[in-house]
């Protein structure tokens, strides 16, 4: 790789991870002042926000080594659906309480791994976001494994619901753990996370949490992917069209 | 779901050598589950290093009424205060 692609390749990756982080921080501030209850309605709103910082952080380095006066708002709000790379887990609408929390809990132990790696990175700038996500992922973490139990071994209501959401979004987990091209020559170069390698301890901790809440696991008999590619779920647009709106409708607009 | 929930009492420490305050109360489950709201509704700019939540229901408190036999008698004591030292500037929370 010559330095320009691999500067290019790195600016690619590091958009990807900031639309992981944007996409989900969106689909997590949906709740706000829609929580169950006020004091969760604060803790979920929490974490939207360190979603919403880390995609700050990883846009920002992006726009950086874009070097054509890009921001992290280019990134934010003026790209279309088909330019957005987040995996598509992020991006499912949020359901219930119950599949927020089980989507959450997946992300979370794939998070914290992954970050964890991320540490080692051989650029120092996403080495530097990780330090911070870490500590992050390893609160939600704490959180979405204990409402994996509350929920799972609550009521009738409550273990259908999550039943339910942890089938509904087992096909969307192999995705996680793919890489391609651009992803693989990162790795090789000792920037990016050899995700796949994070699957069996991934696996292990999921089976062990899922047993403990009494959820059966999911058959794995189906599977989605393409986010990374840009072929999203119909809902992105969607979330995209509220999301992006000030920016569209009152371009340039400061406040 | 939060009418059926205990309502816990927060107490922070803003930094070492000082004391636990009362923050303020919250719902919660269990105590565990207390203390993870605790962090995210009263500990969101930094503020605590150290924090305890109690069943409110495990709080005794003092009336009203009780005011009269518990505190009128210590007025006319006020060699019971720590007034009439001359305190070194470095002591700071005394």
């Amino acid at each position: 790789m010559t330095a320009t692609d691999s500067n290019e390749a790195v600016l690619q990756y590091a958009v990807r991870l900031g639309d992981d982080a944007l996409v989900l921080g969106h689909r997590l501030s949906e709740w706000c002042s829609n929580g169950p209850f006020l004091e969760e309605d604060l803790a979920l709103t929490n974490v939207a926000l360190d979603y919403i910082g880390r995609a700050r952080m990883f846009y920002s380095y992006a726009a950086e080594l874009s070097g054509d006066g890009r921001s992290e708002d280019s990134f934010a709000y003026l790209r279309d659906c088909r330019e957005f790379t987040n995996l598509l887990l992020h991006e499912l609408p949020r359901g219930d309480f119950a599949f927020t929390m089980a989507r959450q809990y997946l992300v979370d132990e794939y998070a914290l791994a992954f970050m964890q790696a991320l540490l080692e990175s051989e650029d120092e700038r996403l080495a530097g976001i990780a330090a911070k996500a870490v500590k992050e992922s390893k609160y939600h973490l704490r959180r979405s494994r204990d409402w994996m139990l509350r929920l799972g071994d609550g009521t009738a209501e409550s273990h259908c619901r999550l039943q339910t959401a942890v089938d509904d979004l087992w096909g969307y987990t192999p995705e996680l753990f793919e890489l391609d091209a651009l992803e693989t020559s990162l790795v090789a170069a000792g920037v990016a996370v050899d995700s796949a390698a994070l699957r069996p301890d991934w696996e292990a901790a999921v089976r062990a949490t899922l047993e403990e809440a009494t959820i059966e696991l999911p058959q794995a008999d189906w599977s989605v992917r393409g986010g990374r590619q840009g072929i999203h779920t119909e809902s992105l647009g969607h979330m995209l069209s509220d999301l992006q709106f000030m920016q569209r409708a009152y371009p340039g607009l400061e406040w | 779901m939060s009418e059926h929930m205990k309502l816990y009492e927060v107490f922070i420490r803003s930094r070492r050598g000082l004391d636990h305050k009362h923050v303020g109360s919250l719902h919660a489950e269990d105590p565990a589950q207390a203390l993870e709201y605790a962090r995210d509704v009263y500990t969101r700019r930094s503020e605590g290093v150290s924090i305890w939540v109690v069943n409110s229901s495990d709080i005794v408190a003092s009336q009203e009424g009780d005011c009269e036999s518990f505190y009128d008698p210590l007025d006319d004591k006020p060699y019971r205060h720590a007034t009439h030292y001359q305190l070194p500037d470095e002591v700071n929370n005394m």
